[in-house]
């Protein structure tokens, strides 16, 4: 009798894009073709080690022997040695980037080793199409906790004293929102899971959905119970298609086991939950825009207030939750407020999630302790790629900064960013090599907000305009001193009077920039030259200036 | 031409009909009906808002309002084959906009427009999340990494299909 072994095939949208499939029917073909009992084949979501550019990966438990970079005749070898015959085959291992030798086991990869698995806990371990297996890690065991021995009331008590924040960027109190839902009047609720992930750059809600979607419709009919909401809504952007068809399952076997439908486990509770794609907007991250855009009309903003938590869809109250958020959850109800709080820090409880990329040696999603420096984190994606220094870190995307290198023993936390001119942002964390110019990275983000600024008000609309016409003339070195100033009043003009975040904080990249590279933008304007040569602009004369100085 | 045109628009009618049984009963269900007519007819034709807007209680220019809001959506169909760049970030930063000169190059057509024989449509897309494998195109459904000019004139030429 062979020890029972699960070989898991990564099945996200990396791999997949590798040859993750063809992989996977290798692994088929071999094992139906020795009649090998005492393996099962599982897809499974990211291993989460950042290896992302090497894959596909195959893990093979319960020793978590690590494969990476395999092609579909490594398969049948593995197969045969492996799991056969109990051979594991070395050559196949993954290679650590940096001293070249294999690495045979999963947990000894320095990258793994450092992370603390929260909202990933079972990405990667887990075929997240089969809602047995999340069952198997205690999945939907919270849900049963929650609607047997608790009240609406504590169930909210233990969100707020975990300390959870909104993972989604602005970092506001999670527990805080659920409570106002609940006290708000009406008979009808909602609860809306924001997974319109639209930062260029980020990945991590995509990794949540394709690699653990159930943990997601958990933690929304854990959110519907304690606010007394009956439905709701996931809304997901069209560009996921892997995480819409898992999400989309997830919630149909859940609605089979009788995890959602009516009277829930017995209990007094009906929920029920569907699937909004996006159409390609970013604003739709917005969550008014989000809220328009479920109700089928064009993703613009509403003012606020009326929050949504007193008049969301349909007029009705609506929480709008991250994806990682509503992750986290299920095991803050599992493992107490008290085991959250001692991740991370005093303001910022917890984990974070980021999506490393950019100039690092590994990319992929990193989970570390709140609190943990930039520079550990660079060092955990296996430092920076080729024999180059670190310049920057942009985080928050298009509403974040970038931090220079000489600060990057600044904590990740909500308080800390903030200070230096760039936020949390979704998770998003683009680390620049010194070729990078960082007029043209604000070029770049100022241009992204301007072609998906919705034009619903004018400080946005025209702001981002002036704004890349501003930042191209720099970069084509036909910019003056004065320009800078110019810009700064824009940015305040735009971030006072901005009906919604992204008018308010798309400028953050030109400021954070400006405040730590102004010697970049000095280079274009006197000396004339783009330092690292990464602006490429050709200037037709529309970049010239408009207004008299 | 002109005859064809006639024809199909009764398939497209019978097609929208159908969609729209689907959806009946459901919460604003404009834009999933408007990615499933593009889904299944591959654009959606002008001439079956009317249709759409009748049956929704709506406006037909509220439907041309969303139609153009959305940059998924289209009202005139595509090349056979559906190209896009990346311009995400870490697409960006190591070397998107060269992969993109170079597909422009390639095809002989900006972002946005099909080529002559309707076999090729060029497009850009915010980003797809496979930022571990910047520069990303992508053909149809499927994500083609670490891209450089050179790959793109195999990818073309072997349509879709790079070594």
């Amino acid at each position: 009798m062979k020890t029972p072994h699960r070989v898991f095939v990564c099945h996200e949208t990396p791999c997949v894009s590798l040859g993750a499939e063809s992989v996977y029917s290798a692994f088929r073909e071999e094992i139906d073709r020795l009649g090998l009992d005492h393996v099962s084949l599982e897809i499974s979501g990211c291993h989460g080690h950042g290896l992302c550019s090497g894959g596909p990966s195959v893990v093979v438990e319960p020793s978590r022997f690590f494969y990476n970079g395999l092609r579909p005749e490594d398969a049948s070898v593995i197969v045969r040695e492996h799991l056969n015959h109990g051979r594991p085959v070395q050559h196949l291992f993954h290679r650590d980037a940096q001293t070249g030798k294999s690495v045979a086991r999963y947990v000894d990869v320095d990258f793994y080793q450092s992370q603390e698995r929260v909202a990933l806990r079972n990405c990667g371990r887990i075929n997240p199409e089969s809602i047995e297996h999340y069952i198997d890690r205690a999945g939907y065991g919270a849900l049963q906790l929650v609607l047997s021995t608790m009240t609406p009331d504590q169930t909210i008590d233990i969100i707020e004293e975990s300390g959870l924040r909104g993972r989604g960027g602005a970092g506001f109190p999670t527990g805080r929102k659920w409570r106002f839902c609940r006290q708000s009047p009406g008979d009808q609720k909602y609860v809306v899971c924001n997974a319109d992930e639209g930062n260029p750059g980020a990945f991590t809600d995509r990794s949540v959905l394709e690699g653990d979607p159930h943990a997601v419709v958990e933690g929304m009919i854990i959110a519907g119970y304690a606010m007394g909401a009956s439905k709701g809504y996931v809304y997901v952007r069209a560009e996921y298609p892997l995480a819409v068809r898992r999400i989309r399952k997830a919630i149909k076997d859940a609605r089979r086991r009788g995890f959602l439908g009516r009277e829930i486990l017995g209990a007094d509770f009906d929920f029920d939950l569907r699937v909004k794609e996006g159409a390609g907007a970013f604003v739709c991250g917005e969550e008014t825009a989000l809220l328009q855009s479920i109700e089928s009309e064009r993703g613009m903003p509403r003012p606020r207030p009326p929050f949504p938590t007193d008049s969301g869809l349909n007029g009705k109250p609506t929480v709008i939750n991250n994806v990682k958020t509503l992750s986290y959850v299920p095991v803050i109800v599992d493992r107490g407020a008290e085991w959250f709080r001692s991740l991370g820090t005093e303001e910022s409880p917890g984990t974070a999630v980021f999506a490393l990329a950019g100039d690092i040696r590994y990319s992929g999603l990193v989970e570390v302790p709140m609190g943990t420096s930039l520079s550990r984190i660079i060092e955990l994606g296996g430092g920076i790629a080729g024999d180059r220094k670190v310049k920057a870190v942009h985080t928050g995307g298009p509403a974040g900064g970038s931090v220079p290198a000489h600060r990057l023993d600044t904590p990740v936390d909500y308080e800390s960013l903030q200070e230096l001119g760039s936020t949390m942002g979704s998770g998003g964390m683009m680390v620049l090599n010194e070729d990078a110019c960082m007029v043209d990275i604000a070029r770049f983000f100022m241009d992204f907000a301007r072609s998906e600024s919705c034009g619903k008000c004018a400080p946005c609309r025209l702001g981002t305009k002036q704004m890349v016409t501003i930042l191209t003339r720099i970069a084509g070195c036909q910019g003056v001193e004065r320009d800078l100033e110019l810009m700064r009043d824009i940015a305040e003009t735009m971030r006072v009077g901005s009906l919604c975040g992204l008018g308010q904080t798309c400028t953050n990249p030109v400021m954070a920039t400006l405040e730590h590279f102004e010697e970049d933008y000095r280079a274009h304007i006197h000396e004339g030259v783009c330092p690292t040569g990464a602006c490429d602009v050709e200037l037709d004369g529309s970049h010239v200036r408009a207004a008299p100085y | 031409m002109k005859g064809e045109t006639g024809t199909s628009t009764e398939v497209f009618r019978t097609v929208v009909q159908d969609i729209l049984d689907d959806h009946a009963g459901e919460s604003w269900p404009l834009i999933a009906v408007l990615q499933e007519i593009q889904h299944r007819i591959g654009y959606i034709p002008p001439e079956v808002v009317p249709l759409v807007a009748d049956r929704l209680g709506i406006f037909p220019g509220e439907i041309q309002g969303v139609i153009t809001f959305y940059s998924q959506l289209r009202d005139r169909p595509q090349g056979r084959t559906v190209i896009r760049a990346c311009r995400g970030t870490a697409c960006h930063v190591s070397g998107g906009t060269t992969v993109l000169k170079a597909l422009q190059g390639e095809l002989g057509i900006s972002e946005g427009e099909s080529t002559a024989d309707r076999q090729y449509s060029l497009e850009t897309v915010a980003c797809v999340g496979a930022c571990g494998l910047a520069p990303n195109v992508i053909v149809d459904d499927d994500v083609f990494g670490t891209m450089t000019p050179a790959k793109v004139r195999k990818l073309i030429e072997k349509d879709g299909e790079p070594s």
